[in-house]
């Protein structure tokens, strides 16, 4: 056990070190660098790399950036002169975990019931009905479900705030929109793996002992069957609860989702390996949380490093 | 769909299945007449509805625009068509670039087996822990210059070799090359989900005794590859192809709403809708600005995924999802 913490750890700081590597590497060999825009005469250009540690060779600038972030400094963000980097994802990241959290909520529970629901159901009216809504979730984009919300909630029925921060309304329809297409998508994965489950012959035996259909796949199926959901749930909640930029600006909320979007208009090196950073973290987190789910559920599974 | 009973011993052949899925065929035909009326529509239509006009904002059903006109007085149903040749035809050429490298991504890992192919995956789980948007954003950025730049070079190579019709057509690309860059980032970012199919099917296929028959009468690893294994991989990599065109859709309408895909003069249905957004306002709702790129949008949308779950019921039946 120790030893698998030990390797995941090792791994995941090498994944980490590539793909922030690959983010720096990539956006430094864009065209136009980020304080090239503002018409500003070329000495002061030079001054300014250097004062961010963004003049001399490529390989320098990633060694010197490297240097840093060995040191937990994110840096400086080019944009918003005063600002550190971290202050930035400070400020902007709780919104968006508030969301995000909400919506993984909503995904999972009403994902796992409604795919449990249509697989014990299979092929009945309900079930049809079911994952035909599954599907046009999943192909409907959010910036056309976030404004026809809007348009029936808030406009129409005037039940909800339009959009904005801050209170309990104002999250409903954000948390709603944003978990729709998973919700679809636990649903559909739910329904296939249980019914794979049903057919199995522990199954079989738990219902020849006299147990009623709900309560075989509550005790017993559902335990297993939920497995591909919980690997699923990993990488999402990751996803989640960095922010969606499409949600933001359709419900005018400020979160983490617009700053990457930013970060790479602005050519803000720092604040976009920050972000990045701050992502694959996540992602780390919430994968191991996934394998240690695994050994909990099924006893079988022994994590080895 | 699979609607197989015990009793049957042997699966019927996939394209039997498929035309018995309902749903699925009338997806076909939905895609194929909205591919068609796209391409051909816009070459039907009088020259003066497309050109931009001072009747800003017309309604639905006046003075000849059928679909209303949009801010700059242009016809809404002629852009509607040419946004859903943009969109489509990036949904296809994305998918279709993801499909060449993710297959033969998936093929030579999966043949190689051993210490490649356990580095071949080591690598795509590398890349699928990154953020798949940012950074199709960030290639966005990087090559737009550059693919600007390239047509700018072709065309001054045209002008040199005194080829006026080939000049022209670079000039006239020049306003469009965010179409070409979109294919490329989009393409180059979603082949993960494909590379892994691929090799786990050829994991399977390289077992069989036709393979090693044709290994043993001395046939090279890329005949093997692409006499033996591509054949047999063709339904599933159409599936998959098939699905994989929606997601490219999605992503790239995506980006053209949040400003950084399409660009006037082209459209696509995400840059009309962000066209329409953009001038909403409670008081006087201009609803057709974004009730027909929304629905254009989501019917191939959904007829897409239709279609792509019909042939994987068809083709795939124990992936699942």
């Amino acid at each position: 056990m120790l030893l698998f913490l030990l390797r995941r750890a090792f791994s995941s700081i090498v994944v980490m070190f590539c793909v922030v590597s690959l983010a720096f590497v990539l956006i430094r060999s864009i065209k136009g660098g980020p304080f090239e825009r503002e018409k500003t005469p070329a000495h002061i250009v030079a001054a300014m790399e250097a004062k961010y540690q963004l003049n001399g060779s490529l390989w320098q600038q990633y060694l010197a950036y490297l240097g840093r972030l060995a040191h937990f400094d994110l840096g400086p963000s080019t944009k918003y002169r005063d600002w550190q980097v971290s202050e930035i994802l400070a400020q902007k990241l709780p919104n968006s975990i508030a969301i995000g959290s909400v919506a993984f909520l909503l995904a999972s529970t009403l994902g796992v019931l409604i795919g449990s629901f249509a697989a014990m159901h299979k092929d009945q009216a309900a079930d049809r009905v079911a994952m035909l809504a599954a599907l046009m979730a999943i192909s409907l984009p959010t910036f056309i479900t976030g404004p026809a919300l809007i348009a029936i909630f808030s406009l129409w029925l005037g039940w909800l705030p339009v959009g904005g921060w801050g209170t309990a309304q104002q999250m409903i329809l954000p948390a709603i929109c944003l978990s729709g297409p998973y919700i679809a998508y636990i649903a559909r994965l739910m329904r296939n793996s249980l019914l794979d489950v049903l057919k199995s012959d522990f199954l079989r035996t738990a219902r020849a002992k006299g147990l009623s259909e709900t309560a075989a796949v509550v005790r017993h199926a559902a335990k297993i069957a939920i497995l591909p959901v919980i690997t699923y749930l990993g990488p999402l909640a990751a996803h989640l609860l960095t922010g969606s930029m499409i949600i933001e600006s359709v419900f005018n909320i400020s979160g983490a989702g617009s700053v990457f979007v930013n970060s790479i208009q602005n050519r803000d090196v720092f604040l976009l390996g920050g972000a990045v950073i701050v992502l694959c973290a996540m992602l780390v987190l919430f994968n191991l949380i996934v394998d240690l789910l695994y050994t909990v559920l099924d006893k079988r599974i022994k994590l080895h490093g | 769909m699979a609607s197989s009973t015990p009793a049957q011993i042997s699966r019927p052949d996939g394209w039997s299945l498929l035309r018995r899925n309902r749903t699925a065929l009338l997806s076909l035909y939905t895609l194929g007449f909205l591919a068609l009326a796209a391409l051909v529509g816009p070459m039907l239509m009088p020259e003066e509805l497309k050109s931009t006009s001072d009747a800003q904002f017309l309604p639905p059903q006046s003075a000849g625009h059928v679909l209303g006109t949009d801010l700059n007085g242009q016809d809404l149903f002629y852009r509607l068509l040419s946004g859903a040749r943009v969109s489509l035809g990036i949904g296809v050429a994305g998918a279709f670039l993801s499909l060449v490298i993710g297959t033969l991504y998936g093929m030579v890992s999966g043949y190689a087996g051993g210490k490649v192919d356990a580095f071949m995956m080591r690598a795509t789980e590398v890349l699928q822990s990154v953020p798949r948007i940012l950074f199709i954003m960030i290639l966005i950025a990087a090559l737009d210059d550059r693919v600007k730049d390239a047509l700018d070079a072709a065309r001054l190579w045209a002008q040199e070799a005194k080829w006026p019709a080939m000049e022209g057509f670079f000039r006239d690309a020049i306003p469009y090359s965010r179409i070409l860059v979109m294919i490329l980032s989009l393409g180059i970012v979603e082949w993960l989900t494909m590379a892994r199919i691929v090799r786990g099917q050829v994991l399977v296929l390289r077992e069989m005794t036709f393979v090693t028959a044709s290994r043993a009468m001395g046939q090279s690893p890329w005949g093997v590859l692409k006499k033996h294994l591509l054949p047999n991989l063709s339904t599933i990599i159409l599936t998959y192809l098939t699905l994989t065109i929606p997601a490219v859709i999605l992503d790239e309408s995506f980006l053209s709403f949040l400003g950084l895909g399409i660009e006037d003069p082209a459209a696509s249905w995400g840059s009309l809708l962000k066209d329409g957004a953009q001038v909403i306002n409670p008081l006087d709702s201009k609803w057709w600005l974004l009730l027909f790129p929304a629905l254009g949008m989501s019917v191939s949308l959904l007829a897409l995924n239709f279609l792509g779950d019909g042939l994987r019921d068809a083709f795939d039946p124990k992936s699942g999802d």
